[in-house]
């Protein structure tokens, strides 16, 4: 299957006068619609490989292709838009904006993308709502709701915009382990329902087990990379 | 646009304690504007009326030793066509003396058609006994001189016209010019008494003017000398009142100081809670750039706070200056009951004000609009 993801020779060095490199020349591909789980200790680069996947973070040199394009040379407001309409984030810390509802949440991408929302919109952030299953709660504002509540509530606004990548750092890192299943169980069941492609950082061993592919990052280098 | 401007309302909204306090400074900032700016304008247009509101702003008089001229050009329909011009009188003005008990006063005769008259010195309003002479022989004279010589209406007095005769006039009325001067010095007359009186049959001594534009009275003034007769010289109120004219001057240019400085406390004030909101959104912020909200976007953001902010901070400063003004002119008052300084609002002046607060919170806007533009997504999410 072609892959919808790729990067490139990807270094990432931090620092001016003391140079900290944290990735080495990474080469990954992430077919369409698969499953993957990126393991590693803390500081193996995980995270920065996700927020360069992500086209948050640049790469001191190596490419990144999304759909096979290259994002080297976009410019700032060429990667926001790009990134509005491929790629849905799930952070550990939910960020949620406390200003607004759930369900106003889960539709700024869509507003970002279309400058307003219509009753389609609407209808849509609905059903979503009700897959990650908190129709009770969509208008309560985004800090009335229960931690769990709020990482459904971030999944469905990841949704929104139907991208073709889901990238997920820590999606369940703050939550009870009851709770990690049941959205791991959501976000396996989206997978399969809308075909999008999952990139989920965890250091829960039993959670990377259910993935189709999982890679473990070393000190800025992949370390393995199993397909089940 | 629209999502900029939803997302700014929802951070005022949700920062109600911050959004009251910036609210508070532009609306105390601008009612100090507006109430300086009225208070000190209301004492001008008051200290010029008490001083040539009811005197002739451009007078046209022969020049030259020449007391008299016959207006056979008719100057007079010349300024009446004028739109520029609200009141044309004409006067002849000759000295006599008033005999009485032996004794002689000097007196300034002034003779007037009222019906013009009135249009500047308001003679009708200052008449405290009696009435305005009408008929021939009749005069009236100031409240000093018939206090103190004991004077009645309907006396008969001796006059003496300086070089021709003695004549009898009667006294119909007496007027209070508040000026104590004025009072014991001036008997005004109709225009054809006096001119019956002094033997100057269709000659006047001077075309007594007022204008709309007070302060154009120099550049009218010159315009007309250039179309008058060489033998006219005209004055206008501005060349004889130099002192009042740099006084007010001074007490402008001291109100715009002090509107300049409380403007700029006020574009501080908003600018500095603007730049603490952008570091409390900033996580906010992130996760919209993430998302991809565009570098414009996330500046428009705190652009429309400004604009918001400024608006709502411009009508309620309004409201409050106006308020303040009204009440100022009301509470402090003269000793006989009238205000201090009159209430006084130019439009003009208020929209100016709204306008500058919106411009200003606008401007204060500006550097949080910036930064917000430059925030990297990755450092908020790096640090939580």
């Amino acid at each position: 299957m072609a892959n919808v993801l790729e990067l490139r020779k990807i270094n990432k060095i931090y620092g001016e006068k003391i140079k900290t490199q944290v990735l080495f020349d990474v080469d990954l591909g992430f077919e369409e619609s698969s499953f993957n789980s990126i393991i590693g200790a803390s500081g193996s680069g995980k995270s920065t490989l996700m927020n360069i996947m992500g086209t948050l973070d640049k790469p001191t040199s190596g490419d990144v292709l999304i759909d096979g394009k290259s994002t080297k040379d976009m410019s700032a407001n060429q990667l926001s838009a790009f990134r509005n309409e491929t790629i849905g984030f799930i952070f550990q810390f939910h960020y949620l904006l406390p200003e607004f509802s759930v369900l106003d949440n889960i539709l700024i991408p869509y507003e970002i993308k279309h400058g307003k929302v219509n009753q389609e919109a609407i209808k849509r952030a609905n059903d979503l709502i009700e897959i990650v299953g908190l129709t009770k709660v969509r208008k309560n504002k985004a800090t009335d709701i229960s931690g769990g509540q709020q990482q459904r509530a971030a999944i469905a606004r990841a949704l929104i915009n139907s991208p073709r990548i889901i990238l997920g750092d820590e999606p369940t890192g703050n939550l009870d382990s009851e709770t990690t299943e049941s959205v791991y169980d959501m976000l396996k069941q989206i997978n399969n329902e809308f075909k999008s492609t999952f990139i989920v950082i965890t250091h829960d061993k039993r959670i990377a087990e259910r993935a189709d592919r999982i890679i473990e990052i070393k000190d800025g280098k992949i370390n393995m990379d199993i397909r089940s | 646009m629209r999502l900029a401007f939803k997302i700014a309302t929802q951070f005022l909204k949700n920062n109600k304690g911050q959004t009251i306090l910036i609210l508070l400074g532009i609306t105390i900032g601008i009612s100090v504007q507006i109430f300086i700016g009225s208070l000190i304008d209301g004492l001008q247009l008051s200290l010029v009326d008490k001083t040539i509101g009811s005197s002739s702003h451009i007078t046209i008089s022969p020049s030259g030793k020449e007391n008299y001229f016959e207006d056979k050009d008719d100057v007079v329909s010349l300024i009446r066509s004028d739109e520029r011009f609200t009141q044309v009188s004409t006067s002849l003005d000759a000295a006599g003396f008033l005999l009485y008990e032996e004794e002689t006063y000097s007196l300034l005769t002034r003779g007037f058609n009222f019906d013009d008259a009135n249009g500047i010195y308001k003679f009708d309003e200052r008449i405290v006994n009696g009435r305005l002479p009408s008929g021939e022989s009749e005069v009236a004279l100031g409240i000093g001189l018939v206090e103190e010589l004991g004077l009645e209406i309907g006396d008969n007095l001796d006059f003496i016209i300086p070089e021709l005769a003695l004549e009898k006039v009667e006294l119909v009325g007496v007027f209070d010019l508040r000026i104590a001067s004025l009072n014991k010095s001036w008997m005004i007359t109709e225009l054809s008494t006096a001119q019956n009186l002094f033997q100057r049959d269709k000659e006047i001594s001077s075309i007594e003017t007022q204008i709309k534009e007070v302060f154009d009275a120099d550049l009218i003034a010159e315009e007309l000398e250039s179309t008058l007769d060489s033998f006219l010289k005209i004055d206008n109120w501005k060349a004889q009142n130099e002192e009042l004219l740099s006084g007010l001057t001074g007490q402008s240019a001291s109100s715009y100081m002090i509107q300049v400085f409380v403007l700029l406390a006020v574009l501080l004030g908003i600018s500095s809670v603007l730049a603490i909101s952008v570091v409390q959104k900033s996580r906010q912020l992130g996760i919209l750039k993430a998302m991809g909200i565009k570098n414009k976007t996330a500046s428009q953001i705190f652009l429309f706070q400004g604009l918001i902010l400024g608006i709502i901070g411009g009508i309620l400063g309004t409201g409050l200056g106006i308020g303040l003004t009204y009440v100022f002119s009301v509470f402090v008052t003269n000793p006989d009951g009238t205000p201090l300084v009159p209430f006084y609002l130019d439009y003009g002046f208020v929209a100016f004000s709204v306008a500058i607060a919106i411009i200003a919170a606008m401007i204060a806007a500006f550097i949080p609009a910036r930064k917000s533009s430059k925030l990297n997504p990755i450092e908020v999410i790096r640090n939580g």
